[in-house]
């Protein structure tokens, strides 16, 4: 259902800006194709790990690793997780997908999509860059624990 | 210039079509080889076309998973890459970032968060953009935000979650995010201070005027 409306509002759009301008709509096509070809690698390849490891850890074993009564430890386990690694959300969102049907809990993906989209350890030196190493401690430190309160939040709502 | 496999990719130059400093570009493997770029799936499909046949009951269901998740990506994704260029061809960001300056308040703080949320690409190609908008004046609090939204609450990110994750999980998110991500702009904002705003501007400014 939410498929289709997405696909609605992308024709839709297409048709309005086609109309406006055509060279700016082929530009956008085009800019929509190389941002696709770009992470197809990562998604073909995190996809792949994903098959493997969802065959090699049978269901119980990743809801015992992170289900919802592996409680604040599983949830610590995948904010860190979700902090050192570094995935585009594109592919982050499948795996927690995955994840939820072999069993992992909201409260646990929760903390994992949250720190892994606002702390970043890996790119500390890029970030460091443009604010300094104080702030950049400060902010990845602060949204680090933001994610334990989206954990909890998720887990009163969805648990 | 590099294009970025983000929206944020043209950016880039309409700046400096407007007379602005170069800015530095994120480290991103763009121009890459076919091999490079696709080499790690190809080792692994190897090594897992190698597991299969040792283990053919593993490897079925290795391959069943790997392709069930590969169909339903690929009817989700066509229409957010669609919208994601139409947004990247159509809004024109620099001239924003002017209004998210000093004392432009409650709206600066809103076009912060709508300037992110419009936003594509990892979070790691926000941090040169950010570095022109602190050249250019946006508040530190107005960046951070933009920062957090960037990461958080992009829009065609919102709808992906959704298709994955379902709407209940996606709302709670973002509703914690709008209250979460001022808060830790505000937190950043306040452990810094006015020295080390004032460092951070400098930084900034010296590294474009390199």
């Amino acid at each position: 259902m939410f498929t289709y409306i997405l696909y609605a509002l992308a024709i839709a759009g297409l048709a309005i800006s086609f109309l406006k301008d055509r060279k700016k709509t082929k530009a956008a096509l085009m800019k929509a194709w190389k941002s696709f070809e770009n992470i197809l690698p990562q998604i073909l390849t995190i996809f792949l790990i994903i098959g493997f490891a969802l065959a090699i850890f049978p269901p119980e074993t990743i809801r015992k690793l992170l289900g919802a009564e592996s409680g604040f430890l599983g949830i610590l386990a995948a904010a860190l997780i979700g902090s050192i690694t570094l995935m585009p959300g594109f592919v982050a969102f499948p795996l927690a997908a995955a994840l939820l049907k072999s069993g992992a809990g909201y409260m646990q993906l929760a903390a994992f999509v949250s720190t892994l989209m606002m702390v970043g350890v890996i790119t500390i030196p890029i970030e460091r860059k443009t604010f300094g190493l104080k702030a950049t401690i400060t902010r990845n430190a602060s949204a680090f624990v933001f994610s334990f309160v989206v954990a909890v939040v998720m887990g009163v709502v969805l648990g | 210039m590099k294009h970025s496999e983000n929206g944020a990719g043209n950016m880039p130059d309409q700046m400096q079509q407007n007379g602005a400093p170069k800015m530095p570009n994120p480290p991103q493997g763009q121009q890459k080889p076919f091999l490079k770029r696709y080499g790690a799936f190809f080792l692994l499909l190897a090594a897992g076309v190698v597991t299969g046949l040792v283990l053919p009951d593993l490897g079925k269901t290795a391959l069943n998973n790997t392709l069930s998740s590969f169909k339903e990506m690929l009817s989700v994704l066509p229409p957010i890459f669609i919208l994601l260029g139409l947004l990247d061809v159509w809004v024109d960001r620099a001239t924003m970032i002017k209004y998210t300056g000093k004392g432009s308040g409650f709206k600066g703080v809103l076009i912060a968060f709508l300037l992110g949320s419009a936003a594509a690409g990892p979070l790691y190609a926000a941090f040169p953009f950010a570095a022109v908008m602190l050249k250019k004046g946006t508040s530190f609090m107005n960046v951070l935000i933009f920062i957090g939204a960037w990461s958080t609450t992009k829009i065609p990110m919102l709808a992906f979650e959704t298709a994955n994750m379902g709407p209940v999980f996606t709302l709670v998110r973002l509703a914690l995010s709008l209250v979460g991500i001022p808060l830790i702009a505000f937190v950043t904002d306040r452990v810094i201070g006015q020295s080390g705003r004032e460092e951070i501007y400098a930084l900034n400014d010296a590294k474009q005027s390199k």
